[in-house]
């Protein structure tokens, strides 16, 4: 892979975050968020994590955009006035970022940090399946855990109540 | 550690900063509860590409990928259960922005 290929993904995943940010429309920002998501599933394929890839792709870009729009559309729209109130306000508000950033950017590429770390070297299988079921089936059990937890949180907020 | 591997950590780590200035400067700067959630995402995304990249150095992206399967269950749960509550505190207050949820003000 060349290094070139990377640093297109990784700039647009940072014009997709960017995007997600300023955006005024809610849907808009949710779908730049799936765009970004979409990106880092890319950029993880390329850097050997196939199994990690196609997760994040089904679940962050699919499941969570999903998520996301069904809440935005359950909430009510703004009146026309709340609305003019916003774009002014928004633009206001965020206008510092892309500055931000660009400094950002100038500052890291400016400081000179070499990382020399040596990896010990471990047992760990090459294969995810043989890791995540024989050594980190702990992290199976909590993850059904956090699952079970979540579902009845949600079921709980959304519980109909019966009236008498 | 490959010098293809060396040198795809330091631009990782570039723009994982960048991404994490954004989603800190989301969340500071906004009112809007389902902006704050975005935030977070982004942040999320920010350590899901740090742990990635370290994994693809360090040439253990087996254990990384078990890692992130597991950020991605945990970020999964936590913004169906934070969207529950967004959409329960629109349901009793009719709005969204943060400066108007004055309920539990003493």
């Amino acid at each position: 892979m060349s290094i070139h290929v990377f640093y297109i993904i990784m700039g647009l995943m940072t014009l997709s975050a960017l995007w997600a940010v300023m955006a005024r429309s809610l849907l808009r920002s949710a779908l730049a968020l799936a765009c970004a998501s979409a990106l880092l599933s890319i950029s993880m394929f390329v850097l050997g994590s196939p199994l990690a890839a196609v997760f994040e792709l089904s679940v962050c870009a699919g499941l969570i955009t999903v998520v996301f729009i069904s809440t935005i559309s359950l909430t009510q729209p703004m009146s026309w006035h709340e609305t003019m109130q916003h774009v002014h306000d928004h633009l206001k508000k965020y206008w510092y970022l892309p500055v931000i950033l660009l400094i950002g950017a100038i500052v890291l590429t400016t400081v000179k940090v070499t990382f020399n770390i040596k990896v010990p070297e471990t047992n760990v299988p090459a294969d995810v399946r043989d890791v995540l079921w024989h050594i980190r089936h702990l992290d199976v059990v909590g993850q059904v855990l956090i699952l079970l937890v979540g579902s009845f949180g949600v079921s709980l907020f959304f519980k109909e109540k019966h009236k008498k | 550690m490959s010098s293809m591997a060396s040198t795809l950590f330091l631009p990782a780590c570039f723009f994982v900063s960048l991404l994490f200035i954004a989603g800190f400067y989301y969340i500071l700067a906004t009112n809007n509860l389902i902006r704050v959630l975005i935030g977070v995402e982004l942040l999320m995304k920010a350590v899901t590409l740090l742990l990635v990249a370290a994994g693809y150095v360090s040439g253990q992206s087996a254990l990384m990928q078990s890692l992130v399967i597991t950020l991605i269950v945990i970020e999964v749960v936590v913004i169906a259960v934070a969207t529950g509550i967004v959409i329960g505190i629109h349901a009793h207050n009719k709005t969204l922005d943060a400066r108007k949820l004055r309920n539990l003000k003493g």
